[in-house]
């Protein structure tokens, strides 16, 4: 069963992962974030019928090459016997869902974490370079650096939760930052905090031991 | 429900007897309506004619391959085959992947129901008539970002679609699969 889920993914970036205009980076989260969250599952295959439709709509004139569907056919029957492509099953309890598993080459416990000091820790996922997206792992009550964004970030949480200005987010919530928003996360109480975050622009942090830190860590 | 048949219920039935059957008139049938609008989709998408040729009998074979995943509860027939397009678009031009969410996968016994397959359907092609009596601007910017042409940026979800609905409806599907599960 899914989690309650108060934090969703917003129209536009749904939208863009259905018409296949997002960096893989953020199309990770997204789908991601959908695994966990039916309410988004929906809205994202709404964004998909779109799609439909605009194929529907596309020039049925457009020529076909002369032996196309003869062609298509051998392609099928060069296939072999047990040609069904089936989808992978979903993961059975674990942390991670399939598609970040894929990602990862397995669960949480089989990420290759990066220290960061106090007990921060992070994994940088191998994506197109259009965007990054790494599993951070933040302790229990520990700080995220305060920062704003000069691009876009996704951030979604798979284990323990997170606290900032926008609220409280636990195992499903994904927070879309934008360059206004500024914040001060802290993992809260309980299990440690792990997240999915995406971005397409370097963070910019506000204190000077963060900036001093930024072109070593790497966020 | 013969009379009842719409143009996208009779793609939903092709694709079923070419999941039960491997019936390749069915196939033919679907090819003939589907594979130029994909050939078509790609080049407008930035594809030059062979590689949308090559790409959109490439999407053509998968159609025969997962039939049996296709689920019309939730999607059309064209609506199923734009995302093997957009999906193959982006591994051929962008040289990316588009991660998938998890799959909810049927129940042994689970088979689509009828009505709310129908139903499914119908609200498709509405979605679709609404496409078209879309101010001329708006549709051309609406096909531009599913083209592709846009950036994740430049994209604006007010499209001025009646989404609400078919949401709804996918979401009870949803929710009927996940009671199944349990």
């Amino acid at each position: 069963m899914t989690t309650p889920i108060t934090h969703h993914l917003t129209d536009d970036i749904l939208m863009a992962h259905a018409s296949g205009s997002l960096p893989e980076a953020f199309g990770l989260v997204v789908a991601t974030h959908v695994s966990l969250c039916d309410e988004c599952r929906a809205r994202l295959a709404g964004y998909e019928a779109v799609g439909g439709a605009v194929l529907e709509d596309s020039d049925p004139s457009v020529a076909m090459a002369e032996d196309s569907l003869a062609a298509t056919l051998r392609l099928i029957a060069a296939m072999p016997e047990d040609d069904r492509i089936d989808a992978p099953a979903p993961a059975e309890g674990g942390v991670f869902p399939m598609p970040l598993r894929d990602y990862v080459g397995g669960d949480a416990d089989a990420v290759q974490w990066r220290a960061l000091g106090g007990g921060v820790r992070q994994a940088v996922l191998p994506t197109a370079r259009d965007a990054t997206v790494r599993l951070l792992y933040i302790p229990a009550g520990m700080a995220m650096p305060d920062h704003g964004h000069g691009g876009m970030e996704l951030t979604l949480v798979l284990q323990g939760a997170f606290e900032d200005a926008g609220g409280r987010y636990g195992r499903g919530d994904v927070e879309v930052a934008g360059e206004d928003l500024d914040h001060t996360p802290v993992a809260a109480p309980g299990p440690d905090c792990i997240c999915l975050a995406a971005t397409d622009a370097p963070l910019k942090f506000h204190g000077l031991l963060p900036r001093l830190a930024q072109p070593f860590i790497g966020i | 429900m013969s009379e009842r048949q719409t143009a996208d219920t009779r793609w939903v039935t092709c694709v079923t007897r070419i999941r039960d059957e491997r019936d390749q008139t069915a196939f033919a049938r679907l090819f003939a309506h589907f594979a130029p609008r994909v050939k078509a989709f790609l080049m407008k998408s930035g594809a030059d004619a062979a590689l949308a040729e090559e790409c959109a009998q490439e999407v053509m074979a998968t159609v025969w391959r997962k039939a049996h995943l296709f689920d019309p509860e939730r999607a059309s027939v064209a609506t199923w085959i734009f995302t093997i397009a957009r999906n193959r678009r982006i591994d051929a031009l962008r040289k990316q992947r588009h991660p998938e969410p998890e799959d909810l996968p049927w129940g042994p016994e689970h088979e689509p129901d009828q009505t709310e397959t129908l139903a499914l359907q119908q609200e498709s092609e509405q979605l679709g008539r609404a496409l078209q009596a879309l101010p001329e601007a708006q549709r051309v910017l609406i096909e531009r970002a599913y083209f592709g042409e846009l950036s994740h940026r430049e994209i604006a979800a007010e499209t001025g679609l009646p989404l609400g609905t078919i949401k709804s409806r996918i979401r009870l599907a949803l929710d009927r699969l996940r009671q199944e599960m349990t």
